[in-house]
């Protein structure tokens, strides 16, 4: 029996997204990188801008994020995306430019091109999965790993006297009047992906009114790299991390 | 009626770029080529033809601004010198990688490090056998003078359109700095949106339309068999730029007994050292490759039946040298002669070379 003759077409209620390509996704059960493709898929559809939408992935777990989501793509050099959306953006003003970074891409390789474009206030959208810790290279601190955090090179947890501290990035990001939307989401509840896909269609509508960067941080989980179940995982989020990295808006004008 | 004007090499690079249609520059202030930047910045073409020109945040901002732009299909730029040039290697290498189209402008200073921003030939390495990682090749113009710096920017872009290969411009603080006569050619359109998906929609990004699969630009290919066969397609797009792309000069060649080998800058220094050393009665000739990748072997190679010895004059401390030594392949003897750090050799420093390196030695 097929997966079709036990969900009858008049009895669906939810389908995946046509942009979601069938590509096996590569990510761990549990990732918050597949919600938020997920979820971005959506709004690139519900918006009717596949065609005019172009996607800058990183190099993270998302380096092959232009397998699942089905728009042009470009794969950039380790946190150079802000530097390729800057040129796509200024040669295609009428195109939906997005990168989409890992905090490794975007807060410690790629600082100054994240700093610059969003002072630059380039008419494009930077979405910021915020999981504190290098995923895709087995579990390395990153820039946002939060204190006393361990991952395999802060074995005995992250120290201020040697690693310094952790990097509010976002902060720093709001205050560059180039930004007209900068907001700190996750993707852990349904209420929380709801939210997100809010925050999501919001910073491409800007993109439409050409206000500036949008800038949304989704603080997410890396169950592999954190060594915890995803469910544990969402847990040590929220205990750990949202204190760290409250949810909300720093910006919306 | 030809449009002649006095202009700086930098300037020309700046004004080739507007007239030869090019939609984009992106570039970072460094000595001795910052007149590219000014020049475009003065220029406004923005208005006059539309395009695109930005001073980026670093150098390595500016070679994955044209990273980005190369793969929506537009004809994008980017020059420097010397160390900003290091910096690019990354940039260059993913461009290579990902077989896009772009023009690269290297006005050289001497090195290592911060160096000096006088004029050097020390980055053919770097430029000639691939800076970056991987085995990639650039297709590298060496221009001899003002003009060249002029008409090769429209035929760097020609040639990296045509094999979809990042081509560099390989000049130096001499050619960048100097004031020349030079022809100016007549304004070609840029491409419209509408042209670039009819000629690059099979690859370039020009936004998912429901009659194509989706583009993507990337290097990456996880799978060894399949980088394999990528790097073999590299490979064999080499072979055929090596043999249809030479491009060289030989001046008094004819009945030469010796011969020179020295591109830009150094090409003008030796022109003068063969008229020296022909009134003193040596029979020197010079042959000066255009194309630094591809290499003019077989040229050199022809020339073995005839020629006892063989100069290279490079102001380096001899990287050219050994491509003339892969062409000789141990025939005839092959020596080096340069000058370093800025210093500029004088044509009677290079006769003096000659008869004491090779016609003595
Ligand atoms: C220049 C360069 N340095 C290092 C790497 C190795 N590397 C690949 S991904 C990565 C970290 C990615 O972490 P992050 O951006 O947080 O993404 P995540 O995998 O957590 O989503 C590193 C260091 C690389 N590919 N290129
Ligand atoms: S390693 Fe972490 S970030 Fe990467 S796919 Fe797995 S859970 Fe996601
Ligand atoms: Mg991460």
């Amino acid at each position: 029996m097929d997966v079709k003759d036990i969900i009858k077409e008049e009895n669906l209620v939810y389908g995946k997204t046509k942009l979601l390509t069938d590509n096996i996704m590569h990510y761990c059960p549990g990732c918050t990188h597949g919600v938020v493709h997920k979820v971005l898929a959506e709004v690139i559809d519900e918006m009717g801008i596949q065609e005019k939408t172009i996607g800058v992935a990183p190099v993270g777990c998302s380096v092959l994020a232009y397998n699942y989501i089905d728009i042009d793509w470009h794969e950039a050099a380790h946190g150079r995306a802000p530097a390729l959306a800057t040129a796509i953006n200024r040669l295609y003003p009428d195109k939906y430019v997005f990168t989409y970074q890992g905090d490794g891409d975007l807060a410690s390789i790629g600082t100054a091109e994240i700093i610059h474009a969003c002072n630059r206030g380039e008419n494009i959208v930077v979405i910021f999965i915020n999981n504190g810790i290098y995923g895709m290279t087995g579990g390395q601190m990153a820039p946002t790993s939060i204190l006393d955090m361990p991952t395999s090179t802060t074995p005995y947890g992250r120290k201020v006297e040697l690693n310094g501290y952790p990097l509010k990035i976002t902060d720093l990001i709001a205050q560059l009047p180039g930004t007209c939307y900068v907001t700190r989401q996750s993707g852990h509840t349904p209420a929380a992906v709801r939210k997100l896909k809010k925050a999501i269609t919001k910073a491409f509508e800007n993109v439409g009114k050409k206000k500036g960067t949008s800038f949304i941080e989704v603080v997410s989980t890396c169950n592999s790299g954190w060594k915890l179940s995803p469910v544990k995982a969402n847990e040590w989020m929220v205990e750990h991390m949202f204190p760290f990295y409250p949810i909300g808006d720093f910006k919306d004008e | 009626m030809a449009d002649y004007k006095l202009m700086k090499g930098n300037e020309a690079i700046a004004e080739a770029a507007i007239r030869c249609g090019c939609d984009a520059y992106f570039g970072y202030p460094i000595t001795p080529q910052s007149e590219v930047l000014e020049t475009l910045m003065a220029r406004k073409p923005w208005d006059e033809t539309g395009m695109i020109v930005l001073q980026a945040e670093s150098e390595v901002a500016a070679i994955n601004m044209v990273y980005g732009g190369a793969g929506c299909g537009k004809k994008v730029m980017t020059s420097s010198s010397s160390p900003g040039i290091s910096l690019k290697q990354e940039g260059i290498s993913y461009i290579a990688g990902a077989e896009l189209p772009c023009l690269i402008v290297n006005v050289v200073r001497g090195g290592p490090g911060l160096g000096t921003i006088q004029p050097a030939q020390s980055d053919y390495f770097q430029s000639v056998k691939g800076g970056g990682h991987g085995d990639y090749r650039l297709i590298v113009l060496a221009p001899a003078s003002v003009q060249e710096m002029y008409d090769f920017v429209n035929l760097g872009f020609e040639l990296a359109f045509k094999y979809r290969n990042p081509a560099l411009i390989l000049s130096d603080g001499v050619i960048g700095q100097m004031m020349e006569k030079v022809q100016l050619g007549s304004y070609k359109p840029r491409l419209t949106n509408e042209e670039i998906v009819a000629r690059y929609g099979s690859w370039a990004t020009t936004g998912k339309t429901h009659d194509r699969p989706r583009n993507i630009i990337t290097s990456l290919d996880l799978d060894p068999y399949r980088q394999e066969q990528f790097n073999l397609k590299l490979q064999k797009k080499y072979r055929e730029i090596e043999e249809k792309e030479v491009r060289f000069e030989k001046i008094a060649c004819d009945d030469a007994e010796y011969l020179l080998v020295a591109y830009g800058s150094a090409s003008r220094i030796c022109q003068k050292a063969v008229d020296l050393a022909r009134e003193k009665g040596i029979k020197v000739g010079l042959l000066r490759p255009i194309t630094l990748f591809p290499y003019p072997t077989k040229a050199i190679r022809e020339m073995l039946g005839q020629v006892k010895g063989i100069l290279a004059v490079e102001m380096s401390a001899g990287q050219m040298v050994e491509d003339v030594r892969l062409a000789v392949d141990g025939k005839v003897k092959v020596e080096h002669f340069g000058r370093m750090g800025g210093v500029i050799a004088t044509p009677n420093e290079v006769v003096a070379a000659l008869e004491e390196k090779i016609i003595k030695g």
